[in-house]
């Protein structure tokens, strides 16, 4: 189910002195099964622009269309909407109310009519698939570890079996260890699947290593939209906007100006060490 | 939806007025109220509306913007004169119900001042409210009140709880707006459903709105302790409230005020 979003512009506080434009004429399309890095610095627009897709905020002009049909429109359901379209807010933990995780779990499924076993079904399937051991289902919400309360707080939204599932920032404030392993779940969310994914972040070693298109935000509207490739391959210009490319494109700039010949489109640790090896190799 | 509320709020621009020591504005305010229930006639309310349009005008706040925050007491208002309109004895005018209701000369004249005292009374201190930050109107009572201390009257204490409080509520609200759009995301329906259901509704967003309120409040406590917070005494301010010219000016000018509301009120 594609997203289509036709000129979007959002308006905050609007007929205010405090009045500032967050969304400036947005137009993009978003194919199923996509796994898509949203980046830029705080106040680019991100968030809002993520709101927009589930219907939680309106556009003050342009539209948005998730499957064809535009959802401001009068008799779209958006309730509806928001199953098909789940969104993980930052720190997601921090909406968590239930008595214990499971429960926690099945409050989406639940508003959205299911009965007691289906919502439970769906529970248990969702808890599953963050990887969340089965002694913490019954623990409360507030006294398991933080990396375990995200991953309870992302099975909430994936109970509802959304088609895209949109997360904003999943890894702020975990751990390496706790930042990887979320990342790499949500990847294999996507393959088992075919999820379409929505990743907001502002690390770019996230992003480099799992999406397939990245869209750079500045000032409300995109400023690049490609491939991880395509879009480091402007590093002046992420510059500029108080972006970078990883680190590990600037190590292999540094060492081509040394007089190693690699190839400087590496974004990954991965093909950063097989070029590195090759590169050595032809030295001999 | 939320942040519709324009009472208490501070609205951010430069003029005379936002300039003003927050003590001068404080009395000023209070000299005001006070001054409502002082007058009695029609002379007394114009000089009152003027001096309000004077202000208004002088803190380039939009008059729009102050009625928006009145919204919120309008019940109140329309409760107030009701209730005097009907239940004040004296020569009837109208009568419903064979003379079991009635409206009296008495009853309206009193709704109607009413009603404008109210009206003032508000206008006056959201105007107060609206040019001074929190921290500079708290700064202000604390030194206004600070001869209670001799009394034993934590002066500081009080103070200071008070501009946390008014710190914290737009930052409430936006956790409220935040955990409110979460739980939609999830499914939830906060706008439809009887009392009952409403009530209800409600748990998914208190629960973590109060456990976030606690957090903030010990994440607050710890960075006070950490930088050696201590309570009121002996404590010097970075920025000290000094009178200038404006403010023995703006004295000045609600003494005429007041000046002009004994003389008028004589009539």
């Amino acid at each position: 189910m594609p997203i289509v979003l036709d000129h979007v512009s959002y308006v905050y506080e609007a007929d205010t002195p405090l009045a500032r434009k967050a969304l400036d004429d947005i137009c993009l399309e978003i194919p199923d099964g996509q796994f898509v890095g949203v980046i830029g610095h705080t106040g680019s627009g991100k968030s809002t622009l993520m709101q927009h897709l589930n219907g939680l905020m309106k556009a003050t002009s342009g539209h948005v269309y998730f499957n064809g049909e535009d959802i401001d429109g009068e008799k779209y359901d958006k309730k509806k909407l928001r199953s098909r379209v789940g969104l993980v807010f930052q720190y997601p933990e921090h909406q968590l109310f239930e008595i214990d995780v499971f429960t926690d779990v099945c409050f989406g499924p639940k508003n959205l009519g299911l009965t007691q076993e289906e919502a439970e079904a769906r529970a248990r399937e969702a808890l599953e698939l963050v990887g969340l051991p089965e002694e913490v289902y019954r623990q409360s919400p507030f006294e398991i570890s933080g990396g375990q309360k995200r991953r309870a707080a992302i099975a909430g939204v994936l109970a509802m079996k959304p088609q895209v599932l949109i997360l904003d920032e999943p890894t702020a404030g975990l751990d390496p260890k706790g930042r990887d392993e979320i990342l790499q779940q949500i990847k294999r969310l996507q393959t088992q699947t075919g999820l379409t994914i929505l990743l907001v972040s502002h690390s770019m070693e996230d992003v480099a290593e799992y999406v397939d298109r990245i869209l750079v935000m500045n000032d409300g509207r995109i400023m690049l939209d490609g491939t991880p490739k395509e879009v480091f391959g402007h590093v002046e210009e992420l510059e500029r906007v108080g972006l970078a490319a990883p680190q590990v494109t600037y190590i292999m700039r540094a060492l081509k100006k040394k007089g190693l010949e690699v190839d400087v489109d590496v974004i990954t640790i991965r093909e950063a060490t097989e070029e590195i090896l090759k590169a050595l190799q032809d030295r001999g | 939806m939320i942040r519709d509320i324009t009472l208490g709020q501070y609205y951010q621009i430069d003029s005379v007025i936002h300039r003003l020591d927050p003590r001068v504005k404080l009395g000023g305010t209070l000299l005001f109220i006070i001054s409502l229930f002082f007058f009695q006639n029609v002379w007394c309310y114009l000089l009152a509306a003027l001096f309000l349009a004077v202000v208004i005008k002088l803190s380039r706040v939009p008059f729009k913007y102050i009625v928006k925050g009145m919204k919120a007491i309008l019940f109140l208002l329309i409760l107030t004169v009701i209730f005097n309109l009907f239940l004040t004895p004296g020569t009837p005018l109208v009568t419903f119900f064979g003379g079991k209701v009635r409206i009296t000369e008495e009853g309206l004249k009193l709704a109607v001042f009413m009603a404008i005292r109210l009206a003032f009374l508000i206008i006056g201190s959201s105007i107060m409210t609206l040019t001074t930050t929190p921290n500079n109107l708290t700064d202000g009572m604390e030194r206004l009140l600070r001869p209670l201390r001799v009394f034993r009257v934590p002066v500081h204490e009080g103070a200071m709880m008070m501009s946390i409080a008014l710190r914290f509520i737009p930052i409430l609200l936006e956790e409220t707006d935040k955990i409110m759009k979460a739980q939609t995301a999830r499914g939830a329906d906060f706008e439809s459903g009887n009392l009952i259901q409403r009530a209800k509704a409600m748990v998914p967003l208190l629960v973590p709105l109060i456990i976030s309120a606690f957090r903030r409040a010990n994440d607050l406590a710890m960075a006070m302790e950490a930088r050696c917070y201590r309570g009121g005494e002996n404590r010097t301010k970075m920025k000290p409230l000094i009178y200038r010219t404006e403010d023995y000016l703006a004295y000045f000018c609600v003494a005429l005020y007041l000046g002009a509301g004994v003389f008028l009120g004589r009539l």
